[in-house]
């Protein structure tokens, strides 16, 4: 089976869960002999792992005729394609875009993150995802998230194979409800089109249901899974404090990741004991109300803010931790609860995030109900049973939940769309 | 002849309340008395009462045919006190029929069996003297929380002076032995054992309204014909349950009750008779002795204690209870000992299961094993902190116990000292009169 998928981010250079799933559910589905996976994304660094897919950089794909030496396009492009692809796509150029600003290569430039002109970027990808379409030879057509739907909707249209969408998100996650209706459009009309709609979590299924109006015999719930810890991280030896705790929440520091209820948990736990410390990692658009709302508490000493942390870093902070929790209001999946369970940090999560639907050996509580996470955090703090229970029991669970069986059930819902797809 | 012992247990747990860390030390009252006055009327109403109904008019009709035994947690007839007398009424009304059995269980419906045998005894000793006068009453048959039974709680039992005591028939200890006769302690002849028929007892208790399962309908004559269906030599058939199955484990409008008025009715055709625990104690022969090295309970498939001490929490949350276990004992406080029993109750560990269940369990007011863990442990934090606070910590128990005996003793020591003292005096005034008298005889 051959699958076209179109993704935006891709390890090692990724920005939040989107290119960890992706890179996940794609090794998890070339474990079957028969899966042939091409994803697209926008800008490739050369250092993807290619052992198990093919990667298509859309910036490198051409759409108006140029005449580079075969020496150039191995120069510019070789580290991660093989020249002959550049030759083969651009003998699919289907219109004229010399309107359009391209390279000395004929390609479109990518800055492959969110930058402020997302919506140009998200029609330049449309529009190479045609070429990319033209050339290749597919089953069928997956499109992770709403930055790639309009590619997928175009591809669709040029070979008439059926489309998946895999809603990682949606924005009334993002927005706490105040929904951007350009945003909305681009999902709406993607879900619209596709003909089987793959959702990270059953909460995630009911907001397309309800909010999306779309056909709940199209939508499945097809839950992540967590890729086994690499043995550089394994081998990690955390430093602890015996006399410290430390309780951490890690993640993006907006609205949608409740950072304020977790301030103020901790600042009824610190009103009781002084041996724990809380570690706010991450950024983001409410760092200075957080750091603000710490002061007011009166509980600077106690908290920290380490910043951004990215690759290894993650895994040192967590390992270091005693106590993970994400108090998200609405979290699509959640996919760090599962990674801080792989460090064997008992884990807090809310019953508003996705992956409180398939783990069990952890604390789940309402996002707003500050004091019940304040006990349970002082519980894991105080009582060594329930710590150790949640380490060992967590995380001999979460080593249970593998992208294989992820990847067999996306392999069913496939089979399933093309024996009803006719074309 | 072959006889039903049919025997029903009344307990309901006190529920603690929700506790927050942050009140531990201010907040010594842990118990929720809405929830607590919500289940034992509703329990009351759908259960009890319809049931207890039914089995005094079944006695009273069937005049002295019918028979059974009760036995009744002390947490839960001091809540059935206060919420819920018209029960109380009821189970006096039975207890003067004289066809009913009252069987003593430890007060709390505690795991103290398994933790400290000084609470233990002092429990069932607390229980049994409630029944006295209660029901005037008393207990000659024992049995234990969730009928959590060894070797080892047998002896104990026995020393007590119990001349029976009721066990699960787990087929782990029984073997090839039918649960259908009188069996005793293997090492105490005098303590007969009772064997619940655990096929039969749950038939009513889990499975009476189940649509799904092949025998349902059940209707008397087919379930008394099962009993008479069985070899002529097992005689003995123990079906014991707990009293709210009849009305709220299979629901009133599942005509559970009109099934067990139907029961002595079709025994008698089929010349089956009533007895008491008791009664079967006297009347049967002792098969043979068991021997139950491992403890066994009704509870669960595993018939074992792993729904009260199955995982890492649950032991510690006993362990750190049973802690205090002698200085509570040494200790006359009354409140302390009352949350004591409360705490005690085995329901408060049932609800940190985190066993894999096909049924799914009721937890009080907690969400998961955790929440039920936390509140616990949040309020044991704090009655950890009173018991401390009665005697220095760094005492230890025996050093401590000679104190309280010393300090127990020094009235009567003080007693004797003034006795001594005011005969002293006597004496010397005696003396000082005489030497008076003297002296003026010799002037």
């Amino acid at each position: 089976m051959k699958v076209l998928m179109f993704g935006w981010e891709f390890p090692p250079h990724i920005l939040g869960g989107l290119g960890t799933a992706s890179y996940g559910l794609t090794q998890g589905m070339s474990l079957q002999e028969d899966m042939d996976i091409t994803f697209c994304i926008p800008k490739p660094w050369g250092d993807e792992d290619q052992s198990f897919l093919r990667i298509v950089g859309m910036n490198s794909v051409p759409v108006v005729w140029k005449e580079p030496t075969y020496e150039e396009v191995k120069h510019r492009f070789g580290t991660y394609m093989q020249p002959e692809l550049y030759y083969e796509l651009r003998n699919h150029i289907y219109a004229d875009f010399s309107y359009m600003h391209t390279n000395d290569m004929g390609c479109i430039e990518f800055s492959g993150r969110y930058p402020d002109n997302l919506h140009e970027e998200i029609n330049n990808y449309s529009i190479v995802a045609g070429v990319v379409a033209r050339q290749q030879t597919f089953d069928i057509i997956h499109s992770h998230d709403w930055l790639t739907y309009p590619a997928g909707i175009h591809a669709k249209q040029v070979s008439g194979k059926p489309l998946v969408v895999h809603v990682h998100a949606t924005d009334f996650d993002r927005s706490r409800g105040n929904v951007n209706p350009t945003v909305y459009g681009i999902e709406k009309n993607g879900m619209d089109m596709a003909d089987c709609i793959m959702c990270v979590s059953e909460l995630t299924r009911q907001t397309v249901i309800h909010k999306y109006h779309q056909d709940p015999r199209k939508v499945f719930t097809v839950h992540n899974a967590v890729s086994p810890l690499a043995p550089e991280i394994e081998a990690i030896q955390p430093q602890k404090n015996p006399k410290e705790k430390i309780v951490t929440f890690l993640g993006r520091l907006t609205m949608q990741k409740g950072p304020e209820y977790f301030v103020e948990a901790a600042s009824l736990v610190l009103q009781r004991t002084k041996n724990i410390r809380f570690v706010m990692a991450g950024n983001g658009d409410m760092m200075q109300q957080m750091i603000r709302l710490v002061a007011e508490r009166g509980i600077a000493d106690r908290f920290h803010f380490p910043g951004f942390m990215k690759g290894k870093q993650v895994y040192e902070v967590l390992k270091m931790s005693d106590v993970y929790i994400m108090p998200s209001v609405s979290e699509p999946f959640g996919i760090s609860p599962l990674e801080a369970m792989q460090c064997s940090v008992p884990t807090i999560i809310s019953k508003q995030s996705g992956c409180a639907e398939i783990l069990e050996k952890c604390i789940k509580i309402d996002y707003w109900d500050i004091q019940a996470m304040a006990d349970a955090i002082y519980a894991i703090c105080h009582y060594d049973a329930l710590y150790e229970y949640l380490k060992t029991e967590g995380k001999k669970e979460v080593d249970s939940i593998v992208w294989e069986k992820v990847g067999l059930l996306v392999r069913r819902l496939y089979d399933q769309v093309l024996s009803h797809h006719h074309s | 002849m072959k006889t039903i012992c049919l025997y029903f247990e009344i307990h309901q747990i006190t529920h603690l309340k929700r506790y927050r860390f942050f009140e531990i030390g201010s907040d010594h009252y842990y118990y929720d008395d809405y929830i607590n006055e919500q289940t034992i009327s509703e329990v009351a109403q759908q259960s009890y009462i319809p049931a207890l109904r039914t089995l005094i008019e079944m006695v009273e009709s069937h005049k002295g045919a019918f028979k059974v035994a009760l036995s009744i947690s002390g947490v839960a007839l001091e809540q059935l006190e206060i919420y819920a007398p018209e029960v109380l009424d009821l189970l006096q009304t039975l207890n003067k029929t004289g066809c009913c059995e009252f069987v003593c269980e430890p007060y709390a419906h505690s795991l103290s069996s398994l933790a400290h045998e000084g609470t233990f005894r002092a429990e069932v000793k607390e229980m049994r003297q409630k029944i006295k006068s209660y029901f005037g009453q008393e207990p000659q048959v024992f049995r234990n929380s969730s009928l959590i039974y060894n070797n080892e709680i047998g002896h104990i039992v026995a020393e007590m002076g119990f001349k029976g005591a009721l066990m699960e028939g787990a087929k782990h200890i029984l073997g090839w032995k039918s649960p259908h006769y009188l069996y005793h302690h293997i090492e105490h002849p005098s303590l007969k054992l009772l064997l619940r028929d655990y096929k039969l007892s749950d038939d009513i208790s889990l499975r009476f309204s189940n649509s799904q399962w092949s025998e349902y309908p059940l209707f008397a004559d087919k379930y008394i014909g099962w009993i008479a269906g069985t070899p002529e030599k097992e005689q003995v058939f123990n079906i014991f349950m707990e009293l709210a199955a009849l009305g709220i484990y299979q629901p009133l409008q599942s005509n559970i009750l009109e099934f067990l008025k139907a029961l002595p009715i079709c025994a008698k055709e089929q010349g089956i008779s009533f007895s008491t625990p008791t009664e079967v104690i006297e009347n049967y022969k002792s098969k043979d002795g068991i021997d139950a090295p491992y403890h066994v309970s009704w509870t669960d498939e595993e018939r074992d204690i792993s729904p009260w001490l199955g995982n890492s929490m649950q032991r510690e949350a006993f362990d750190k209870l049973y802690s205090v276990a002698e200085r509570i004992f040494l200790s006359n406080d009354k409140k302390i000992k009352q949350d004591w029993y409360y705490l005690q109750a085995s329901n408060n560990f049932r609800f940190m299961t985190t066993k894999n269940n096909q049924v799914s369990i009721g937890r009080g007011i907690y969400e998961s094993a955790y929440d039920a863990f936390t509140n616990y442990m949040n309020i044991l934090g704090d009655f950890l902190q009173r018991v401390n606070a009665l005697y220095p910590i760094d005492i230890d128990n025996e050093e401590l116990s000679a104190l309280l005996t010393t300090i127990k003793n020094q009235d009567i020591e003080i007693e004797r000292l003034q006795n001594e003292v005011s005969s002293l005096k006597k004496e010397l005034a005696t003396k000082t009169t005489k030497r008076a008298t003297r002296k003026k005889t010799t002037e």
